[in-house]
């Protein structure tokens, strides 16, 4: 089994999914000093066989694009402003409760990915469930 | 697909390789799903005919053998033509009706009245190729029936697939190798989202929320009571919020403000709420009206666990790099918030969230994280068992014929030139429908056409569909950072002739609006993909042309999916 460890940051290639549209193409990363400079077909994926289109092979560049989130944001006098994760997740978690107790589950809903994995699809079913005590949850629209 | 249960495609991709007749209905499947169409591709070079069905004349019409050029959103009324002509002219596959369908009469009875005379005022497809068309579906031996978005953004999108899949029902094309019904998925998990239960009425493993036998099972995993109602899709959660009953939203990985029919009205709405939490991996329009926003790890690369392809694959992805800055995978995000809030949720791999799906899906059950990486992914359903028990259950005698003619035609399918020694999982759904006993019967579910909600008229002449285009994906926050290629802007497909009419030319801006909102300016491309009276526009980049402020929404109650696919718009030249 590959674990994480070999696939982990500093290793010359990995192997994943494509993060695109339906088909599920098998990709091969490669990678310079943990970064990612080429993407190519995964010969082994059983559904792919190799082969990959250009958001596959060039899509990948997404990843380390400027604009991606890398802090949480609280808003805060109408701006949303870096915050750390534990004031970040307090705020959401006290928030989420008051609203609970006020209102009960019905006022909550949930948009789960499907850009997402299974593991985080499923949890987001059972967090709505379990723990918000709801069941407005979907996913799937094209965002 | 309601029809049978769980819903996923019923064929795999190989099978495309060795099958006599592929039709692509609603489905641009050469540039929304390029891999697969490489399959379809060797199947016609093995010797499949190729049928398209689409309003725009896209590149694939040039591949194929037949292209019914329907008017947009009447393939239901396509659909139950096919249906009378096969029936009228005795081709139906009556063994197969009743042995494993019901309900056929009463669909016998709704399609006797789609003639393909009447069926060619409606849908802009003549009378003979309806017939032709018909008679090649109910006459292959094996043929597989795709559909995609095409089908689906339409108020009445799931009648539309009731129409199809009773095409399928109708000439027993299902359930044996070659043969099949597929809805092609739009985005990397859009099947797995679905078969974990991030839904409003079905748990993981495609359990009902009130069935009574699986909610004492989730009860006892989960240490909860189960919610005693079921939930609301997307487009009824934002009428709740409309109405204030929903005050809260968690959306993860979505930007339902800019993806979604009537993009200003969605807007509004979400300005709105007391709290909204956005969880993603950019700065989406939707995380700059959150109140907190989480930044997320690109689940394909960045994170560890599995998703789910369009031929029922679940397939291991990794975290080959790290995230940005501070960035999380989704999973641990959620599971540190349902902590914070007294869950006690004690999960430490993505393995360990994955085995818990296995307990709760007997789909999933024989899917270890082990097996994936032996096998390189492996098809659902796949129950526990003993490998050798659980291994090769699909017929055995379909599998070489299906294998043989390519083998015949001098060329091995790509498929065949991987040797497995077995193959776990299942190829095909519903070979139980060919079995002795047929325990749960395929109902027809009739269904009548319904145009578009909203049709052109004096004030908005022209009718706009929207699309995916081969380089770009969605809202476009994957897809801007491209090096190079071809025609990376928002273009407005438009015919010659309403070009002239209205002086414009190729490359020359245009303003789109319609009863909604909107575009201010768009590049014109002149072209014969689109007839008179058509547009077409992609939405890959919202951000210079937010084409779904045009969009209505029109929602089909069953689906919850907006008719991104059909609205009336005008169009002048841009100021």
């Amino acid at each position: 089994m590959a674990t994480t460890a070999e696939v982990a940051v500093g290793t010359e290639r990995g192997r994943t999914i494509c993060g695109f549209c339906g088909v599920g193409c098998g990709l091969v990363l490669d990678l310079q000093d943990g970064v990612i400079t080429k993407a190519t077909g995964d010969k082994e994926n059983p559904s792919s066989k190799g082969e990959a289109c250009i958001k596959g092979r060039e899509g990948w560049r997404h990843v380390y694009s400027d604009r991606r989130l890398t802090r949480p944001l609280v808003r805060k006098d109408g701006e949303l402003v870096p915050a750390s994760w534990d004031e970040a997740l307090d705020l959401v978690a006290s928030k989420m409760t008051q609203i609970k107790n006020e209102h009960g589950g019905d006022a909550f809903g949930m948009f789960s990915s499907s850009r997402s994995s299974n593991e985080l699809n499923y949890l987001s079913g059972r967090f709505v469930r379990q723990v918000l005590g709801a069941s407005n949850i979907d996913s799937c629209n094209r965002a | 697909m309601a029809t049978f249960g769980a819903g996923g495609a019923t064929t795999s991709y190989e099978e495309f390789e060795n099958t006599d007749l592929i039709i692509c209905w609603g489905s641009n499947t050469q540039e929304c799903h390029p891999i697969i169409y490489n399959h379809m591709r060797r199947g016609v070079k093995n010797g499949a005919k190729m049928v398209v069905v689409d309003p725009r004349k896209i590149d694939q019409t040039k591949k194929a053998d037949k292209w019914l050029p329907v008017n947009v959103g009447t393939d239901i009324c396509l659909a139950n033509a096919m249906a009378n002509v096969i029936i009228a002219e005795g081709l139906q596959n009556q063994e197969f009706i009743e042995r494993a369908t019901e309900n056929f009469e009463a669909y016998r009875e709704k399609v006797s009245g789609y003639t393909p005379e009447y069926a060619e005022q409606i849908t802009n497809v003549p009378a003979e190729d309806i017939r032709e068309v018909a008679r090649l579906y109910a006459t292959a031996d094996r043929a597989i029936l795709n559909w995609t978005l095409g089908i689906t953004e339409h108020h009445n999108g799931a009648d539309a697939v009731f129409a199809l899949i009773a095409l399928g029902l109708l000439t027993g094309h299902v359930g044996k190798y070659g043969s099949g019904l597929n809805p092609l998925r739009g985005q990397n998990n859009v099947q797995g989202g679905g078969d974990m239960g991030a839904l409003p009425n079905r748990m993981v493993g495609g359990w009902q929320w009130n069935d009574p036998e699986a909610r004492p099972l989730f009860e006892e995993v989960w240490g909860a009571p189960l919610p005693q109602k079921v939930g609301k899709n997307q487009a009824e959660m934002m009428e709740a919020v409309e109405s204030g009953e929903i005050r809260c939203m968690y959306v993860i990985g979505e930007n339902p403000a800019q993806s979604d029919a009537n993009e200003l009205h969605h807007e509004r709405l979400f300005s709105g709420l007391d709290f909204l939490v956005v969880q993603d991996i950019f700065p989406t329009k939707t995380a700059r009206m959150a109140d907190v926003v989480l930044p997320a790890a690109a689940s394909w690369c960045e994170t560890e666990g599995t998703v789910v392809n369009s031929e029922r694959r679940v397939q291991r992805i990794h975290k080959v790099i790290d995230p940005p800055g501070e960035a999380r995978p989704d999973e641990w995000i959620l599971q540190d918030i349902a902590n914070r809030m007294g869950a006690n949720w004690e999960f430490e791999t993505a393995e360990d969230i994955w085995n818990e799906v296995r307990r709760l899906a007997p789909n999933f059950s024989g899917i270890s994280y082990e097996r994936l990486e032996r096998y390189g992914g492996i098809q659902w359903p796949c129950l526990d068992g003993d490998e050798e028990e659980i291994s090769d259950i699909t017929p055995q005698e379909q599998l070489a014929a299906g294998v043989k003619g390519a083998k015949e035609s001098g060329e091995e399918t790509a498929t065949t030139a991987v040797a497995r020694k077995t193959e776990l999982g299942t190829k095909f759904l519903y070979a139980e429908l060919w079995g002795d006993v047929v325990e749960r019967r395929a109902p027809f579910h009739p269904v009548d056409h319904e145009g578009p909600v909203e049709m052109p008229d004096a004030e908005y002449p022209f009718q706009l569909t929207t699309g995916r285009r081969l380089a770009f994906h969605n809202t476009g926050t994957m897809t801007q950072n491209y090096k190079k290629v071809k025609d990376p802007e928002e273009l407005l497909e438009i015919c010659e002739e309403d070009a002239r009419a209205l002086g414009v030319e190729d490359g020359s801006f245009v303003k789109v609006s319609s009863r909604r909102g909107t575009v201010p300016a768009v590049k014109a491309r002149v072209t014969d993909r689109v007839r008179p009276g058509l547009l077409f526009m992609g939405y890959s980049f919202p951000d210079q042309v937010p084409t779904n402020v045009l969009t209505i929404n029109a929602i089909d109650p069953q689906s919850g999916t907006a008719e991104l696919k059909a609205c009336a718009v005008k169009v002048e030249p841009a100021a």
